[in-house]
């Protein structure tokens, strides 16, 4: 129910029965002392407010009433004494006012009375849960951001994918054993369509170069995050499911130098700014020359540890300039990448295994189960 | 793979770095040691080597040997190989090349009057050091015929073949199976052969899958007393088709596929020859050489390239020291590596070359290949780290703004973000999709249970949601934005759809925090928050009856909505059906939903807008009315927007209680809140009044009316 705040209409004071003709000092006096037997008990702001309004309201308070009644009718005689009387009762009302509105407030902060509003503040806080966003993405739009600033835009394509963009285009001609490095799970229904028709589930996210290089002349910068798949058997360390985020830039004299430049900064924007980059040939159809990027031991500061083998590296991405014959297949679409004109560099590496060593997650496993204890650690 | 750095050593006489650093060294060159062992005083170290299936050449000794050389710059002489006197003989071994597609070339040795003994036995420097090489190795020894072939292949990488003379009839063809023909490889395995397969045959019937595995009945036995030593060239497709179709990979099929050296037939006839006969006997005869010229131009002879400096530069970029690369840094590494250089007549910033490739390498064909080597073996870490410039902007897709928006919302409400697999089982495909036929299946699942690409999300969120139930986490906030597939086989489309699973209480933790149990209303605020990151005209919620067939199976139907965006259908939520809920043993109420985000993409995302913000008093007034159970939320809500009262700000059902004393059946109470404030002025009583007296007369209209003006509540 909504509490009216109390005005002065509402003072329920009772009229002073008096007539000025009787009216001596001991009135004056039994009043000065009902005032001042009231203001003593005067303890809350709320009592102290009602004691203003009995005494002193404008409309209904007793001295309002006490001037009307006696003040006014007075003898003319007797006025002046009434009147200074009346005086002395309502500076001495207002003086107890004012001394119980400062008692009022210093009751209500008394020492004691907030010390029986004490509370234990070393009782956990109340928490409202918060949502976490998934490590993978967390990772994920880490590295878009941070490609952001070298000026790569994000280029997505579909998870089914045909057999030319995932391979052939990729340079992995049809029945090359470097295939086989990449266990394919196919679409159902596929055999009597052309090989390079043949619709797969992307094993890499490299089939988005090819892609953005059609659709787009160069120069080009992109950075592809992306779920990819492969017919593994899961392990603690292999998943069917996995992501990549792969990078491609096209230009006028882009170089090997650029290439490790490049992932020299992405790494150490990643890792930390003593994190140390190194490179090593490998062997990618998609590019020549290829490398793979192993970085100092982010958990023995490259002393060598369990981690990383007692190496002091941990191999983490691979790399290399694009394959001129992936140009090729570009130029079919759009004849600016000629490959003796333009040349880029390409590298992808897995989301997984770096989020799992930031984080510290041991079982790739876990990253698929949406166990809420999982994931409410990032939140 | 494993080297022993004692055989290189004695393949390089003048090697003098420690074994810890020719690992280190070949390891930046790309043949990576992954491990060193240390084999004891005077072995050396074995390396365990991973090396990249491009590079088959040095996957042996010798290759080893060969970039070792290359590296330092050392000389590595050529592996001489010491045989017997030849016998002539009367008549030289017939071998005829059919499938001259697929077989380049074909070596033959007779050897007559071997004998077929352990290889320790055997007094002989190739057999003695052999033996001690395998020992190193762990490799066990077999016979000597059989070890001569693997001592060959470890050091030099060409597989040959020693067939039991004895029991070939004529000659040898190298063909195509025929037609229900069939062969007991090594293995035991009796193969039907395919008419694609490539064999080695005699007169009468196959002998060998060329390339892949020897027969059964030809093997090398103890009372093997000719033999004849086969080494030759396979083409790498049809040595790979062959393979795979019987689903084998030995190491002969692994070499050939990946492309044997046309040039080492010979010198891998001579060791296995030269070691067989170190336990006696003789050659019979000159070796049988037939060659098909079309696959030696190919491999062997193959057209000298260019190579430009300047391409190399271009290419490669900065090093770290000044000099950089030039011809003089060059020359020794492609030479070292078997190319012969002719130096064109140019500048020297502008050095040409003509390079003529070796038979070992057919991975290099191309002048970036040249340039690979060159980058390779000068060092990657020699190289400097620089920035290329760029002069362009980033762009930003819509999706991923959108994605995001969602995402930020969810995770505002508490939900975690997951992500669950792609793929469902053919029920669960059939359950989640209304039109089955719209699923797409795998053609080589990894399981049963997996066989489909996911047509709906859910499935992988209930399986999710379930994992935590059944894990006894009480409480679950879970989304995923993932994508989902349909079409058919033929043309695969995809989707990208939000997934909302809960169960349990809110999780609000703390000593004076209560709990709440999650309900419909709570998944449905998340929808609709969901929904208002996007500025549509209009969305709202409705239910079917059971009989129309339209909610999905998957849903309570009596707790399930359908999401309307723009007048597109955006998704459905709801409570789990209690039937699947005990299918999974599921024993809290589980709440789902599923967005279609691909229709609603299209919306553009709302912008924040700001309004004047009325510097009047606002004053609220409480309805508790007593409704009909037909008239629904929406209807009064409707009413009350039609009343068309500015002043209106606000309102909402505060409370809703369908049974209880003074509630007749067929009726519901409700409290309605409204709240009232004019821009312009303070509003008086009179007009709250006629206000009020509007909102009770749009009740009645709905056969509804006033139980009381206000209270505390309905009760």
């Amino acid at each position: 129910m909504m509490t009216k705040k109390m005005d002065d209409r509402d003072a329920n004071v009772e009229a002073p029965n008096l007539s000025a003709q009787n009216v001596d000092a001991s009135e004056f006096e039994k009043l000065e002392a009902e005032a001042r037997s009231g203001a003593a008990e005067l303890t809350t702001a709320e009592a102290v407010e009602n004691f203003r309004l009995e005494w002193l309201g404008r409309k209904q308070g007793r001295l309002k009433l006490l001037s009307e009644v006696w003040l006014q009718h007075a003898p003319v005689e007797q006025k002046r004494l009434i009147g200074q009387r009346f005086n002395a009762l309502k500076t001495v009302v207002e003086g107890l006012l004012d001394e119980a509105v400062a008692r009022s407030r210093n009751t209500g902060w008394s020492d004691e009375a907030l010390r029986n509003e004490q509370l234990d503040v070393t009782l956990p806080g109340t928490r409202r849960p918060m949502g976490a966003e998934h490590p993978i993405t967390r990772t994920m739009n880490e590295l878009v951001t941070i490609f952001a600033g070298l000026g790569y835009s994000v280029g997505v394509g579909p998870e089914v994918e045909t057999d030319f963009y995932n391979f052939e285009s990729m340079n992995f001609p049809p029945g090359h054993p470097a295939r086989d490095t990449q266990d394919t799970l196919v679409v159902a229904g596929q055999e009597r369509r052309s090989q390079r028709d043949r619709l797969l589930l992307r094993t890499h996210t490299s089939p988005v170069q090819m892609r953005t290089m059609e659709q787009q002349a160069p120069p080009v910068r992109i950075v592809i995050p992306g779920k990819v798949h492969r017919n593994d058997a899961a392990d603690a360390t292999h998943s069917p499911v996995f992501h990549q985020v792969e990078g491609l830039c096209v230009d006028v004299g882009i170089t090997f130098s650029d290439l490790k430049g490049t992932l020299d900064y992405a790494m150490k924007a990643l890792f930390g700014s003593s994190v140390k980059t190194r490179f090593f040939p490998s062997f990618f159809p998609f590019t020549e020359p290829s490398a793979d990027v192993q970085i100092s031991c982010i958990f023995c500061a490259g002393k060598g540890c369990r981690k990383c083998k007692h190496s002091g590296w941990i191999e983490l991405l691979g790399c290399g300039m694009v394959d001129p014959a992936v140009f090729a297949f570009a130029a079919e679409k759009q004849p600016d990448y000629d490959a003796r004109k333009i040349s880029g560099f390409a590298f992808g590496m897995g989301v997984e295994r770096i989020a799992m060593m930031k984080y510290g997650v041991s079982d790739i496993g876990q990253f698929y189960a949406g166990d809420m204890r999982f994931l409410e650690q990032f939140a | 793979m494993k080297i022993l750095t004692i055989w290189l050593r004695t393949l390089l006489p003048q090697l003098t770095v420690s074994d810890a650093q020719l690992g280190e060294d070949l390891t930046l060159r790309g043949i990576a040691v992954e491990g060193i062992q240390d084999l004891g005083a005077g072995n050396g170290s074995l390396f365990e080597m991973d090396i990249t299936t491009n590079r088959v050449d040095a996957m042996n000794h010798h290759g080893v040997a060969r970039e070792v050389a290359t590296i330092y710059g050392l000389p590595l002489p050529t592996i001489s190989v010491q045989m017997p006197t030849v016998r002539p003989s009367g008549v030289p071994f017939p071998v005829s090349i059919e499938a001259d597609d697929a077989c380049g070339r074909f070596t033959a040795r007779v050897l007559r009057d071997v004998r077929i003994a352990p290889t320790g036995e055997v007094r002989g420097p190739m057999s003695e050091f052999a033996a001690r090489m395998f020992t190193l190795l762990e490799q066990k020894p077999i016979s000597n015929a059989v070890d001569a072939s693997n001592f060959a292949w470890l050091a030099m990488g060409h597989p040959t073949h020693t067939f039991d003379l004895d029991r070939i009839t004529g000659g040898i063809v190298v063909r195509r199976a025929r037609k229900g023909e069939s062969l007991k490889t090594l293995d035991g395995v009796e193969r039907m052969l395919d008419s694609e397969d490539l064999i080695v045959a005699d007169a009468e019937k196959p002998l060998a899958l060329a390339g892949v595995m020897g027969g059964w009945e030809t093997m090398i036995t103890p009372a093997t007393t000719h033999v004849l030593v086969e080494a030759a060239w396979f083409d790498p497709i049809a040595v790979r088709r062959t393979a795979r179709r019987h689903g084998l990979h030995t190491d002969a099929s692994h070499r050939f596929e990946r492309g044997a050296d046309f040039n080492a037939a010979p010198l891998a006839s001579e060791i296995v020859s030269a070691m067989l006969l170190e336990n006696g006997g003789s050659v019979d005869g000159e070796m049988i050489d037939v060659r098909v010229a079309t696959l030696e131009k190919r491999t062997a002879s193959r057209e000298p390239i260019m190579l430009a400096l300047s391409e190399v530069h271009r290419l490669l970029g900065k090093t770290i020291e000044p000099e950089g690369i030039s011809a003089t840094t060059i020359e020794p590494v492609l030479r070292g590596l078997g190319c012969e250089l002719r130096r064109q007549p140019s500048s020297a910033n502008s050095a040409q070359w003509q390079v003529t490739l070796p038979s070992w390498r057919l991975d290099v064909e191309r002048e970036i290949d040249l340039i690979e080597e060159v980058a390779r073996v000068y060092g990657y870490n020699r190289f400097a780290n620089t920035l290329p410039s760029f002069a362009g902007s980033v762009k930003v897709r819509s999706e991923a703004e959108v994605e995001a928006a969602v995402s930020v919302k969810l995770r505002a409400a508490g939900l975690h973000q997951a992500i669950g697999s792609t793929f469902c089982s053919m029920e669960e495909a059939r359950l989640f999709e209304p039109q089955p036929e719209m699923a797409v299946a795998l053609g080589n699942p990894l399981s049963a249970e997996a066989g489909m690409l996911r047509p709906s999300l859910m499935p992988s969120m209930l399986a999710m949601v379930a994992g935590n139930l059944h894990r006894d986490v009480a409480d679950v906030r879970l989304f995923e934005m993932g994508t989902v597939f349909g079409g058919s086989t033929d043309r695969v489309e995809e989707r990208t759809a939000l997934a909302l699973g809960l169960a349990g209480s809110d999780a609000t933790e703390g000593v004076f925090a209560q709990r709440r149990e999650l309900n419909f209303f709570d998944l449905k605020g998340m929808v609709e928050q969901v929904v208002e990151c996007f500025a549509a005209r209009s969305f709202y919620f409705d239910q079917f009856a059971p009989g129309e067939k339209l909610t999905p199976e998957w849903l309570h139907p009596w707790r399930a909505a359908r999401l309307t965006v723009d007048g597109m259908a955006a998704g459905w939520l709801g409570e789990l059906h209690p039937r699947l809920a005990a299918e999974r043993k599921l024993k809290k109420r589980v709440l789902i939903a599923e967005i279609y985000l691909h229709r609603v993409q299209g919306v553009p995302l709302r912008k924040p807008k700001s309004r004047e913000i009325s510097r009047y008093q606002p004053v609220r007034r409480d309805f508790s009315l007593l409704m009909p159970r037909h008239v629904n939320w929406a209807a009064l809500n409707s009413a009350l927007t039609g009343l068309n009262i500015a002043e209106m700000t606000e309102w909402c059902a505060r409370e809703v209680l369908t049974a209880g004393a003074g509630i007749p059946g067929e009726s519901y109470a409700l409290l309605l809140g409204a709240t009232f404030q004019a821009t312009d002025r303070t509003l008086r009583e009179d007009e709250l009044q006629e206000f009020a007296a509007r909102i009770v007369a749009a009740v009645e209209k709905l056969g509804g009316r006033l139980r009381a003006e206000s209270g505390n509540g309905l009760q």
